[in-house]
């Protein structure tokens, strides 16, 4: 199982089922792909996300009607430096997708897939408490595992490891 | 009226609390809270070396502990781009399903602890004390065993140790029927079951439940059969499924269950692999304690990989296995040096948490505490 080089050329991906249905859709709603380690990641524009998730959620090649996973990545003190990362799964074709957003530091913001899976809520919770992502359209959009006066979002790259004292 | 129930209360299993709003005994809206048991261990991981992070995975779910050092460890061997010998693979799917058991077993005996069955707990515990024996004679540890490593496994399993394994699981099958006996035909049971918090199929999937959860509403749904790792597309086993949707189904598709478990340690035992434990890779895999007084790379090598660890390329993967509870998922995010950039987990538990309104309200206050038990929580994987 050697490592072999990420593909990122969109050409060379447009063939996968969910890219291609997306491209076909709006292609400036995909901002890039990545195949890598047998996992396909797509960027999506952060504008999109909601109704990209909709169409690959409905369509009927691709059914990814289970959401798994919410979460985002941290990349201080690069910029655009939040990646909020959904990884959606296939019951019906047995198969996973990543699709990431990008999202400014100044002010996180994304809309809520709270619509669309309404398992969506303690993940998307979960993300605002620990990195500090706003997702408009939540029903209840309040700290998930830290307490509710908790100065901070412990999961981001500029919060110390021990916390402040 | 607003109820207060928790955070220290028996049937939460842990410290979960829950706000009901109830009208007389129904139940109009119910709200858990969580977070207590939150101890940063995302946090933590970016802290720690590769390896330094396998222990911390056994502290997530204190009752599988082996199902999240296994997917935690193929995720990193993911990224590696590692292979990993046959027999180790076997060892892990056997180990694996003993968890299985084990957790299901303490799942059993507080589920009907939680109802009023009293004896079957005492049942349960007596058989997952011989798993925690086994357990303890492969890694040292009965339950933080961290016994699987980037690479392989920690330790040879011992002289003996299959014998032991063969003979839990010859008289196994017979305590499964003991269980049953006592509880599937009888009436109290049932009526405390049947009917009680029902989720449909279209739900569960909408809400992310997974595992028993899901499968008790009749989606036949398994990671292990569905899209195999660690060697599972060796093993022959049916995915119990149950269409009720209610407490009942759930607890079939688990008492099946271990009878399925019990099955594929067979499997496991009669078609064990020969050959070596860990992957042939120094530098990322410790070298044997004999090698090292003989070998001067073995013990360079040792030091290496305990004082600096080992880079892993750049990348990331997502990585889910089927545990007790449902999708245990980690996604690693590596930034090419020996420390994970991120690593998230997805527990199974804190998506299957969010069925609960949908399987209590409208119904009855004390079916909240069958229905919390249907769901098999681990309030430490939640809260992580």
């Amino acid at each position: 199982m050697a490592l072999v080089p990420p593909i990122t050329d969109l050409e060379q991906l447009k063939g996968h089922p969910a890219l291609g249905r997306l491209l076909g859709w709006n292609p400036a709603a995909v901002a890039g792909a990545k195949f890598d380690r047998d996992e396909m990641t797509i960027w999506v524009e952060r504008a999109h996300i909601r109704e990209a998730c909709a169409i690959l959620r409905d369509d009927a090649e691709c059914g990814f009607n289970f959401l798994s996973d919410v979460t985002c990545v941290d990349w201080y003190p690069a910029e655009p430096r939040f990646e909020v990362i959904y990884h959606l799964l296939s019951i019906p074709n047995k198969e996973r997708i990543r699709l990431k957003v990008r999202l400014d530091g100044a002010s996180p913001a994304v809309e809520s897939l709270t619509s669309l899976w309404p398992g969506a809520n303690y993940f998307e919770r979960e993300v605002f408490d620990l990195f500090g992502i706003r997702f408009t359209g939540h029903p209840y959009l309040r700290r998930l595992l830290m307490p509710e006066d908790w100065e901070g979002h412990p999961l981001r790259k500029d919060y110390p490891v021990e916390g402040y004292r | 009226m607003i109820l207060n129930m928790g955070p220290q209360h028996p049937s939460t299993h842990g410290v979960l609390r829950v706000l009901l709003e109830i009208d007389g005994e129904t139940v109009v809206r119910i709200m858990p809270d969580i977070g207590f048991l939150h101890t940063g261990i995302e946090k933590t991981c970016e802290a720690k070396f590769y390896q330094q992070v396998v222990p911390l995975t056994d502290r997530i779910d204190y009752l599988c502990p082996m199902t999240n050092n296994l997917c935690y460890v193929l995720a990193v061997e993911k990224l590696l781009g590692l292979e990993i010998p046959a027999k180790a693979q076997w060892m892990r799917v056997l180990m694996n399903e003993l968890t299985r058991i084990n957790s299901h077993l303490v799942w059993l005996g507080t589920h009907a602890l939680d109802i009023g069955a009293m004896t079957v707990f005492l049942y349960c515990f007596r058989e997952r004390e011989d798993i925690l024996r086994i357990f303890e004679m492969a890694s040292g540890q009965r339950m933080m065993t961290s016994y699987f490593r980037v690479g392989g496994l920690a330790l040879e399993p011992p002289l003996g140790f299959f014998e032991r394994v063969r003979e839990f699981a010859g008289r196994f099958p017979e305590k499964v029927d003991e269980y049953e006996n006592l509880l599937t035909g009888n009436p109290i049971w049932g009526m405390r079951t049947k009917g009680v918090a029902r989720m449909t199929a279209e739900d569960a999937i909408a809400l992310g439940a997974s595992g028993p959860t899901l499968r008790g509403s009749g989606v036949d749904f398994d990671l292990r059969r569905d899209m195999p790792y660690s060697g599972y597309e060796n093993f022959k086993f049916k995915v119990p499924v149950a269409q009720d949707g209610d407490v009942f189904s759930r607890y079939m598709c688990r008492v099946r269950e271990l009878r399925e478990s019990i099955a594929i340690v067979q499997q496991a035992l009669d078609g064990m692999p020969e050959g070596a434990i860990k992957a042939d890779a120094p530098g990322i895999v410790l070298p044997d304690r004999e090698k090292m007084k003989t070998q001067m790379e073995a013990l360079i090598y040792h030091f290496k990989i305990i004082t600096e660890g080992f880079a892993v390329p750049v990348g990331e993967v997502y990585q889910a296995v089927e545990s007790p509870r449902g999708e245990m998922g980690y996604y690693v995010v590596s930034d090419g040096t020996a420390k994970p950039y991120r690593v998230h987990m997805r527990a199974a538990c804190l998506a299957n948490l969010q069925t609960l309104p949908k399987m209590c309200e409208g119904g009855l206050l004390a079916d909240v505490v069958a229905a919390i038990g249907s769901i098999d929580i681990v309030l430490g994987e939640i809260d992580r």
